[in-house]
């Protein structure tokens, strides 16, 4: 047994965190970085913090991952790391050429106090930051909320630093699309388009973290959001937030900053949040849905319909980030499943709410637990057991010696490919949620049937 | 010393002087002492090399940080312990199973904690108000819950700066839990990488757990020292020593129990393979306890029948030597025949390692052994006695940024130290080389050949350009950088979830993966049939 020390007695902890469901900021803030267009994402700390961020992200993408980073030294930690952060940007700019660097923070920085608005307006009149270049800060201190807080912390930083307002509307509509996967961003991307709307969407990893083998390396793919449409953001009609952990915050700043009215809608994973976002969209382009949506739709309906006997009254754990937790926890409820465990390690006790809100009256007791962890997740996992569980790659070991079916869903996926390139969202990606589950599901059933009651067709 | 059979036809002086002139000039003038160009006959004393100097900011380093060398790297390993990240979230997250230090539960009803990750995850307040209290309480409940044999606590960054006394809270704790609880002030920033982490493990080991407990151990008894069991190395390890005869006491840190940890100095003999991570150890043993060591390579097949020569002549005893070489023979047979199928697909081509502090070294060996030639190597954080050789140390500074790193007074055990050798036997042993000695990396490699020290990204990408080697050995942070150029990438610190390469068997393992990986249809695929054939043709029939 991997995890032969989990005890079935739940005794309650206040201080040990036990196979954590989240992780800190500054990664959220790096891959975040990741998707303006010509970013180096620099961590101003100490350099531990950069080389595991760069590889957590590159065992979750196979993809080169770059960052730069202050390098504190026990002197830096002590004085500060303004003079750290200065030779960086000189260095940064001269060696690796970006168009916009992004810092962010660690727990470091953050307690010893570095204020970075006036390091970069430091460098900025030392000549540091070349003509037409800029370099745009988030403060993302490791002891505050998870990773998720990291990515709404740099999004919003990109609101901050650059978003401005010209006075003239541009027409165009902002979609923040949360921490979602460059497959998720390209199909978002998608379906706006199929609806007809003029948009900026920020920030945009698609192309930048699932980019093609071609024999020559970019450090800077010809992807991600440019600096100008981030700052144009600013005049534009509106902003559609998906996902209130991840992005409401630089919606809401971008409203009071430049005036931009906005809208929280959950991300658009299932049917139904699809639906909204959808119906979202048609509302503030003023536009109508065209066919190929609602064809698409209706093919997601039809496998519901095909399929609903598998699904009907499954059990199910989850385990992952609040914006994607909240849609999946609806989406599974539309298949008739019943989510009974739902942790995050995100603190938030809207979570909790929104999630029992949505479990009321589905005939289930639910189990949930913002700023829970994964060890308290597999010990209600072994008072209640599940059909089947939902998380990223470190549910494998519950897996395994639990024996549930299983779907890799959320960030980290270190152990298989896909993630970076099918999505989850809009209908497309609720077929292949619904297959992917489908498969596990049967994939069981086929193996523990009896031979005589062995089934060729489902 | 080798030279080089495949003449890249660059001039690496010049190519050196246009690398560093990518950076602003005083940064140039600082990365230019971290790179030697090889000289053919320089027995590695005019030469010399920058190294475990501060890293230089926004450079893009592969370096990580002290907590990495500790907690990752020496303690991380430990199976029945269990391991307490005192800080935010990260720290312990980044290192939960992705070192692949392999273990095995000591029997049915032993413990292993090392699927588990365990964290204090510090909030805003813990920063404020101190988070002694809550490292206490989150000791308490581990102890409650799973009665580990031993608890770990180490520093990150932020521990450091608020004045958390985690020493005292270890000691209170070791007291009222009645487990040994051991703390580390390894905080991310202190030293300037991983190896000050190494150090200060070092230290709390033999200051705490070693010597602690007894054990009889037999005549030809060795610990293997600085070996993680990545991939299983270990116990490749462990099969061919035992096949020897040669008994294991205990190896630091791979498949490793708190036990050994406390009984390592009833061994005869320590084997030291990462010299950077564990030399401390092996030093203090030997002052404290009389236990002498040598350095020693189980990478590569040459490599380890040299190596367990060198164990042989150190035990002076007819009937192990004979047994010994009978493996060897054996081994030796069995690994040649399998290794045949992949030497001619390997013979001849290029590589070059950038691996933490030892294995561009190791694996040099092991390369040779197949034909293969490394252009250029470094290391990320390795000092300069693993470039130049141990011989250089009393000439090293410790500079501003490493000062503060604790080196403890050894003196000898009055009742326990015991000399393992006959004193007139021990001066021939150290004349030939075999005692307290590391000839470091460079030693291995000819004119022609180019080191780089905490190798930057833009470093590399340029000697991709210029030298277009069939394989870089490296890390998961470049890998597919490397590979997004068409030139395959062979991670060296994880194996690519392979394993184990330290060996007989390990070779034989190597040579498959690499080979498959050199040979893999994909860089050939990367041009499209579209971008090279005619714009227009005439239809579809012809």
């Amino acid at each position: 047994m991997l995890l032969r020390h989990t005890p079935t007695e739940i005794k309650e902890r206040s201080a040990l965190n036990i196979n954590p469901a989240k992780t800190c900021q500054p990664i959220g803030a790096m891959y975040a970085g990741l998707g303006i267009k010509g970013c180096l994402p620099h961590s101003h700390g100490s350099q531990g913090c950069c080389a595991y961020h760069r590889s957590t992200l590159t065992r979750h993408y196979k993809e080169p991952v770059s960052a730069a980073t202050s390098s504190f030294t026990e002197g830096a930690s002590v004085f500060g790391g303004q003079a750290n952060l200065l030779q960086a940007i000189e260095n940064i700019f001269s060696v690796y050429e970006p168009e916009i660097i992004a810092v962010h923070t660690t727990c470091l920085s953050e307690t010893i106090g570095d204020d970075l608005n006036q390091i970069v307006d430091k460098a900025v009149k030392e000549g540091k930051v070349p003509d037409g270049k800029q370099v745009i800060f988030a403060s993302t201190p490791s002891y505050v909320g998870s990773h998720v807080t990291g990515f709404s912390n740099m999004v919003k930083g990109m609101v901050k630093c650059l978003a401005v307002s010209s006075g003239k509307k541009n027409g165009k509509v902002n979609i923040i699309p949360g921490w979602v996967e460059p497959a998720d961003m390209e199909e978002i991307k998608r379906i706006a388009g199929m609806i007809g709307v003029s948009f900026t969407m920020f920030p945009d990893t698609s192309g930048v973290l699932n980019g093609p083998l071609t024999g020559e390396y970019h450090m800077f793919p010809d992807a991600g959001t440019p600096a100008e449409d981030i700052r144009a953001a600013g005049d534009a009609i509106g902003t559609l937030a998906l996902g209130e952990w991840c992005s409401a915050d630089a919606a809401r700043t971008l409203d009071s900053q430049c005036k931009v009215p906005c809208r929280v809608l959950d991300m658009p994973i299932g049917l139904k949040a699809t639906d909204r976002f959808i119906d979202a969209l048609r509302v503030v382009a003023g536009t109508s849905v065209p066919d190929t949506v609602n064809f698409e739709r209706g093919q997601l309906i039809d496998v519901i319909s095909d399929y609903h006997q598998y699904f009907f009254g499954k059990k199910v754990a989850l385990v992952g980030d609040p914006d994607q937790l909240i849609a999946l926890t609806e989406f599974l409820l539309t298949l008739d499943m019943q989510p009974v465990h739902v942790v995050t390690g995100t603190p938030g006790k809207k979570f909790e709410a929104r999630i029992r809100e949505l479990c009321a009256g589905k005939g289930f007791d639910v189990n949930v637990r913002a700023a829970g962890d994964m060890f308290l997740l597999h010990q209600w996992i072994k008072n209640e057991p599940v059909d089947l569980i939902m998380g990223n790659t470190y549910c494998k070991y519950i897996v395994r010696d639990e024996d549930i079916p299983y779907v890799r869903f959320g960030f980290p996926i270190m152990d298989r490919v896909g993630h970076q390139y099918f999505p989850v969202t809009g209908y497309k990606g609720g077929i292949r949620l619904m297959e992917k589950i489908l498969g596990v599901l049967l994939d069981r059933a086929d193996r523990d049937a009896p031979e005589e009651k062995f089934e060729l067709v489902y | 010393m080798t030279t080089l059979k495949t003449d890249p036809g660059v001039d690496l002086e010049s190519f050196v002087d246009e690398v560093t002139s990518l950076y602003p000039p005083k940064v140039a003038k600082k990365r230019r002492a971290h790179m030697v160009v090889r000289k053919d006959g320089d027995p590695g004393l005019a030469q010399q090399i920058e190294a475990n100097t501060r890293t230089v900011p926004g450079i893009i380093t592969q370096r990580g940080c002290c907590y990495a060398g500790c907690k990752g790297v020496v303690i991380g390993p430990y199976g029945d312990m269990v391991h307490i990240v005192h800080g935010p979230v990260g720290c312990s997250f980044y290192a939960w199973l992705t070192r692949r230090n392999q273990f095995r539960a000591r029997g049915e009803a032993g413990k292993n904690y090392l699927s588990y990750c365990f964290t204090t995850d510090m909030q805003d307040e813990d920063i404020i108000f101190g988070g002694e209290k809550k490292l206490a309480q989150a000791i308490r409940e581990a102890a409650a819950i799973f009665r580990p044999e031993a608890i770990s606590v180490h520093a990150t960054c932020p521990v450091g700066l608020i004045g958390d006394d985690i020493q005292a809270v270890a000691r209170e704790l070791s007291k009222e839990t009645g487990i040994p609880v051991m703390a580390f002030n390894c905080e991310g920033y202190k030293g300037v990488s991983q190896s000050a982490g190494h150090h200060i493990a070092n230290n709390k080991i033999f200051d705490m757990a070693l010597g602690t407990r007894e054990r009889e151990a037999g005549r030809f008894s060795v610990n293997v020292l600085g070996e993680y069991n990545i991939g299983g190395d270990a116990y490749e390890i462990e099969r061919v020593l035992e096949k020897c005869g040669i008994e294991v006491v205990a190896t630091f840190s791979g498949n490793s129990v708190y036990e050994d940890m406390c009984t390592a100095h009833s061994a005869n003999l320590n084997l030291v393979m990462c010299h950077r991570s564990i030399n401390y150890l092996a030093e203090m043993m030997e002052t404290k306890f009389g236990i002498p060591w040598m350095k020693v390579n189980f990478i590569g097949m040459r490599s380890m029948s040299q190596s367990l020569r060198k164990i042989a002549r150190y035990f002076d005893d007819a009937a192990l030597t004979a047994r010994i070489e009978s493996v060897i023979a054996e081994e030796e047979a069995r690994a040649e025949t399998a290794l045949a199928a992949y030497m001619p697909g390997l013979e001849g081509k290029t590589a070059m390692l950038f691996v933490g502090g030892s294995r561009a070294h190791h694996y040099m060996h092991l390369m040779r052994d197949l034909g293969m030639e490394p252009l250029v190597a470094g290391f990320e954080f390795a000092h300069r006695d693993d470039y130049e050789g141990r011989r250089v140390i009393p000439t090293i500074r410790v500079d501003a940024d490493s000062k503060n790193i604790e080196e403890l007074k050894v003196t000898a055990d009055p009742e326990r130290y015991r000399p393992r050798l006959d004193p007139a036997y021990r001066e021939q042993l150290e004349r030939e080389g075999l005692l307290s000695s590391y000839e470091g990396m460079w030693d291995d490699m000819g004119e022609g050949t180019l080191v780089i020290d905490d190798v930057s990204h833009v470093e590399i990408e340029k000697l991709i350009h210029r030298m277009n080697p069939d394989i870089i050995c490296s890390g998961i942070k470049d890998k597919y950088v490397i590979e997004k150029f068409g030139v395959p990438c062979k991670q060296l610190h994880n194996y690519d979830y392979s394993g184990p390469y330290a060996g007989y068997e390990g070779a034989v393992n190597f040579a498959r993966d690499v080979y498959a990986m050199i040979h893999s249809p994909a860089w050939k695929l990367t041009r499209s049939p579209f971008d090279t054939g005619p714009t227009l043709t005439a239809g579809l029939n012809d």
